[in-house]
C-alpha cells in the first residue's frame, strides 16, 4: 500500500501540467472555469491541439494511435486538463463509440472510423433514448429495413446531446420484433448529412441549447456501416455503457469545482464579514470535501485494482451514484453561497467578455443555471435508481 | 500509487478471519459477554500464540508488519465483533510505547505484550475535554518523582488493563506514566459499556510515582497526537469489518425472509436502501485506507501533520456517518429482529455506534475539515 504517486507518475504530471500551460488558450479556460457557453471551435481546437501531441485519445491503446496510457495516468492526465480549465473531451466519439468499433467494428471501419475521431474531423453523437425508451432503453422503436445493400431507418431519438455540432451518429435501431425486446437491436453509424435526418433543439430548464430531438425519415443508411452482426446491437450497446469505469466518477471535475466553491465562500461576505467564516455554511463545504475524498480514494482503489489485473465490476455504479450527488451539491452550494445573487436571471453574462449590469454578473451570472443543469447528472447515463437496482442484482446478488 | 495487499497481507487477514470464524463465533463471543469484563483469558493467548499481538511492533521486539497489517487485521476484529482489549493494547499503547518509550522500557514491556501477559489502557482523554485533547490532570515534580492529581474518563478497556499509560501535564507539556492500576492513590470505577465491552473512569490522588515510571523523555504531545490519530485508523478499520459483516447478514436476512409471499429482498425499496448501505461501506473502506496510509507515512513536517490531520479526521468523519447509517438500516431492514438481543445484527449496531462515538464522533471531526478550510483560506488571503 502507497498514497504517494510513483515519480514516474510525478514527471507524467509535470508534462502533462507543462503541455498545458504552453497550449491551453487563457480565453477558453476561463470561460470554462467560469461556466461561460463554449462555442464548437473552443471544443474542437483543443482537441485538435491536444491531436498535434498524440493525445486526443487519452484511453486509447496505441495499435489504435492512443498513447497507451495506464489507468493511473489517464487519471492523472484527465485530472490536470479538468483542473487547468481545458475543454472536456469529446466523450461521444473518444470515449463512447471508439471502444465499440475497436471491438466490434470491422477493419474497414477501425481504418475509416478511428482516425478521424482521434483528428476531430468527425464529430460524434448518440441515438440512442427515444420518448418512449429511458431507462427501459430496450424497448425502442426506431426501425431499420433492410433493402438490398442499405437500411432505411425511421424513427425518433431524443436527448441527443450536441447533435447541433456533430458529423456522426451513432445509432440503436430495431432490427426484428422477435424474441425478447434486446435480441432485436442493431448497432448503425450514420452520416449526420444522410437525407432525412432533422435535428430539432430541445430548451432545457437553464434555458440553453445543450440537446436535441432527431427524427429520422427514411433514412438510407448502407449496411457496410452496422457494426458487428445484426440483432446483436444490444450486446455493444451495453458493452459502450459500462466500458467506463472510471471518468463516469468525474472527480476531476468536483474537485476542480470544490476549488471554486472555497473561492466563492471567500469572496461574497455575509453581513460584512466573508462567507467562509460562517461556521454553518462552511461545515456543508467540509462536509462536501469529506464526501470527495470518500470518492476519490475509491477511484485511487479502483485505478490500483485494475492495475492489478483484477476486474473491479459493478463498482462503477457506485461511482455514478456518489459522482453525480457530489456535482449536484457543489453546484448547489456555488449557488447559494450567492445568496440573493442567485435570483437574477442574466443570460447574456453567459457570454465571454460581456459586461453590463447588475455589476458583478459576469462572474455570478451561470450558478443558477448550472445548478439546475446539474439535476441531469443523477437521471442520464443509467439513472441512479437503475445504478441502485445493478448494484443489488450483481454486487449483492438480491 | 498503489493499493494492492501484497499475498502475505492477505494471508495473515485470512489467518485471522479464519483463526476467529473457528474460534470466536457468535456463540461463544456471547459466552466472552457473560463474563464480568466480557474477555476470555484463553483466547487472549490464542492470539498471542498466532502472533496477532505482534503485530505493528517493532521487529527488534519480536513484532510483524507494520500499519497494513494492523489495517487488516482490524477489519477482522470487527467482522467477529471481538471483545478482547486489542485495540487499546496492540493498535494504541503499544505503538505509543514503540514511539515514546527508552529502549529499556520498549525492552520490558513490548514482549510481554506479544506474549499476551500484559493488557494496557491509554488513559488520556477528561470528561470536562469531551473530544478535544486538553489534559488537566498535573503531575507535579517533587525530586526525583512525581505527583499526579487528576481524572480520567471513559477509558477503554481501563477495566481489565493490568497497566494504565497515564497522559499529564508537566513542567513542558504533556507526559505519558505507567501506572499500576493497583497502587494506592489510583481508583479504578470499572464499568461495561454498550457494546458489551469494558471500560473505567480512573481517578489519581496524590499518587506517587518514580521519574522511571514516565514514559521516555521529552514533550509527548505530538506521540500522543499520532497515538490517538493510529486509534482512529485503527477504529475506521475495524468498522469497516463490521460494516461488511452487517450488510452481509442484512442480505442474507432479507433473502429468506418471506412477507406477502416472497423474500423481502427482492422489494426494490428494500434493495436501494441495501446498495446504498453497500456503497457507503465500499466507501468508508477507502478513507480507512487513506488513514492506515497516512499514520504509516514517515514525514514529520507541519505540512505533512496537517494534511495526515485533516484526513485522519476526514476518514473518521465519513466512517463516522456510514457505521451509524449502515447500523441504523440493518436494523430497520431485519425488522422487530433487528431489535432482538438474539441475532447478531443489534450487537454490530451498538459497536458500531460506539465506534462513531470514540475518538470524535463525525461531528467532531467535520468541525476539524471544517476549520482548516478556514485556515487555508486565509493562508491564501496573506
Amino acid at each position: 500500500m502507497d498514497l504517494e504517486y510513483t515519480n514516474k507518475e510525478k514527471t507524467f504530471r509535470d508534462d502533462i501540467r507543462a503541455f498545458i500551460r504552453q497550449n491551453l488558450s487563457k480565453e477558453v479556460a476561463a470561460k470554462v472555469l467560469e461556466h461561460k457557453r463554449l462555442n464548437r471551435e473552443d471544443i474542437i481546437g483543443w482537441h485538435r491541439t491536444l491531436h498535434t501531441r498524440g493525445w486526443s485519445g487519452p484511453t486509447w491503446p496505441k495499435e489504435f494511435g492512443g498513447p497507451g496510457w495506464t489507468a493511473v495516468e489517464q487519471h492523472i492526465f484527465d485530472e490536470e486538463c479538468t483542473a487547468a480549465g481545458a475543454p472536456p473531451v469529446i466523450a461521444f466519439g473518444v470515449r463512447m463509440v471508439a471502444p465499440v468499433i475497436m471491438k466490434y467494428g470491422s477493419a474497414a471501419q477501425q481504418q475509416y472510423f478511428l482516425p478521424r475521431i482521434l483528428s476531430g474531423e468527425h464529430w460524434w453523437c448518440q441515438g440512442y433514448s427515444e420518448p418512449g425508451a429511458g431507462s427501459d432503453l430496450a424497448s425502442l422503436k426506431t426501425t431499420a429495413v433492410r433493402r438490398g445493400d442499405v437500411y432505411v431507418v425511421n424513427g425518433q431519438k431524443t436527448w441527443n446531446t450536441l447533435g447541433h455540432f456533430a458529423d456522426w451518429l451513432f445509432l440503436l435501431v430495431r432490427t426484428s420484433s422477435e424474441g425478447r425486446s434486446q435480441e432485436g437491436i442493431s448497432f448503425l453509424l450514420v452520416d449526420m448529412k444522410s437525407k432525412g435526418i432533422s435535428v430539432r433543439p430541445i430548451a432545457l430548464i437553464d434555458g440553453e441549447h445543450e440537446v436535441n430531438e432527431v427524427w429520422l425519415d427514411d433514412v438510407e443508411v448502407p449496411v457496410a456501416q452496422r457494426v458487428g452482426e445484426e440483432n446483436k446491437g444490444w450486446t455493444y450497446a451495453k458493452y459502450l455503457l459500462t466500458h467506463e469505469r472510471v471518468n463516469i466518477a468525474r472527480l476531476g471535475e468536483s474537485k476542480r469545482e470544490l476549488r471554486s466553491l472555497k473561492g466563492i465562500a471567500a469572496r461574497v461576505s455575509s453581513n460584512g464579514r466573508p462567507l467562509i467564516e460562517d461556521v454553518r455554511f462552511r461545515d456543508a463545504i467540509a462536509a462536501l470535501e469529506i464526501e470527495i475524498r470518500a470518492l476519490e480514494y475509491t477511484v485511487l482503489c479502483v485505478l490500483s485494482a485494475e492495475a492489478a489485473g483484477r476486474d473491479p465490476g459493478a463498482i462503477s455504479s457506485a461511482l455514478k451514484i456518489s459522482g453525480s450527488e457530489i456535482q449536484q451539491t457543489l453546484s448547489e452550494l456555488k449557488m447559494r453561497a450567492l445568496g440573493p445573487r442567485a435570483i437574477p436571471h442574466i443570460p447574456e453574462a453567459l457570454d465571454a467578455g460581456w459586461q453590463g449590469e447588475p455589476d458583478g454578473a459576469e462572474w455570478w451570472a451561470a450558478l443558477s443555471g448550472r445548478y439546475f443543469n446539474m439535476r441531469k447528472t443523477s437521471i442520464y447515463s443509467g439513472s441512479n435508481e437503475i445504478q441502485r437496482n445493478i448494484i443489488s442484482h450483481r454486487l449483492l446478488g438480491l | 500509487m498503489q493499493f494492492e495487499f501484497d499475498e502475505e497481507q492477505l494471508a495473515l487477514q485470512e489467518s485471522v478471519r479464519r483463526f476467529l470464524s473457528e474460534r470466536y463465533d457468535f456463540e461463544s463471543r456471547r459466552g466472552c459477554l457473560a463474563t464480568p469484563w466480557g474477555s476470555s483469558d484463553e483466547i487472549w493467548q490464542a492470539f498471542a500464540e498466532q502472533g496477532f499481538l505482534s503485530i505493528g511492533l517493532p521487529e527488534a521486539h519480536g513484532g510483524i508488519g507494520g500499519a497494513t497489517e494492523l489495517m487488516l487485521t482490524m477489519e477482522e476484529i470487527g467482522r467477529a465483533l471481538v471483545l478482547e482489549p486489542y485495540l487499546s493494547t496492540v493498535a494504541l499503547c503499544a505503538p505509543l510505547i514503540s514511539d515514546q518509550g527508552s529502549e529499556a522500557q520498549q525492552a520490558d514491556l513490548l514482549p510481554r505484550v506479544a506474549a499476551g501477559t500484559l493488557k494496557l489502557a491509554l488513559a488520556h482523554g477528561e470528561v470536562d475535554a469531551r473530544y478535544a485533547s486538553t489534559v488537566r490532570t498535573e503531575a507535579r515534580r517533587s525530586g526525583d518523582s512525581y505527583v499526579l492529581n487528576g481524572a480520567k474518563s471513559t477509558v477503554l478497556d481501563g477495566a481489565l488493563a493490568d497497566l494504565l499509560l497515564v497522559s499529564a501535564k508537566v513542567e513542558k507539556g504533556l507526559a505519558v506514566f505507567l501506572v499500576d492500576p493497583t497502587a494506592p492513590g489510583v481508583h479504578v470505577a470499572r464499568y461495561r459499556t454498550q457494546d458489551g465491552r469494558s471500560a473505567a473512569d480512573v481517578t489519581l490522588k496524590d499518587l506517587k510515582l518514580p521519574a522511571s515510571q514516565v514514559l521516555g523523555s521529552g514533550d509527548a504531545t505530538t506521540a500522543l497526537e499520532r497515538a490517538v490519530e493510529r486509534g482512529i485508523a485503527a477504529l475506521c478499520a475495524e468498522a469497516v469489518g463490521a460494516m461488511e459483516a452487517t450488510n452481509a447478514a442484512t442480505i442474507e436476512y432479507t433473502k429468506s425472509r418471506k412477507q406477502f409471499g416472497q423474500p423481502i429482498g427482492r422489494f426494490q425499496a428494500l434493495q436501494h436502501r441495501m446498495a446504498d448501505m453497500f456503497v457507503q461501506a465500499t466507501q468508508a473502506r477507502s478513507m480507512g485506507i487513506l488513514a492506515a496510509g497516512r499514520c504509516a507515512a514517515r514525514g514529520n513536517s507541519s505540512d505533512d501533520a496537517a494534511l495526515r490531520r485533516r484526513d485522519v479526521s476526514a476518514a473518521k468523519c465519513y466512517v463516522g456517518k456510514a457505521a451509524r447509517f449502515v447500523g441504523q438500516q440493518a436494523v430497520q431492514l431485519h425488522g422487530g429482529m433487528g431489535m432482538a438481543d438474539e441475532l447478531a445484527v443489534s450487537h454490530y449496531f451498538k459497536r458500531l455506534t460506539m465506534i462513531d462515538m470514540t475518538f470524535g464522533d463525525s461531528t467532531h471531526h467535520l468541525g476539524v475539515v471544517s476549520d482548516a478550510i478556514l485556515a487555508e483560506s486565509s493562508q491564501e488571503e496573506a
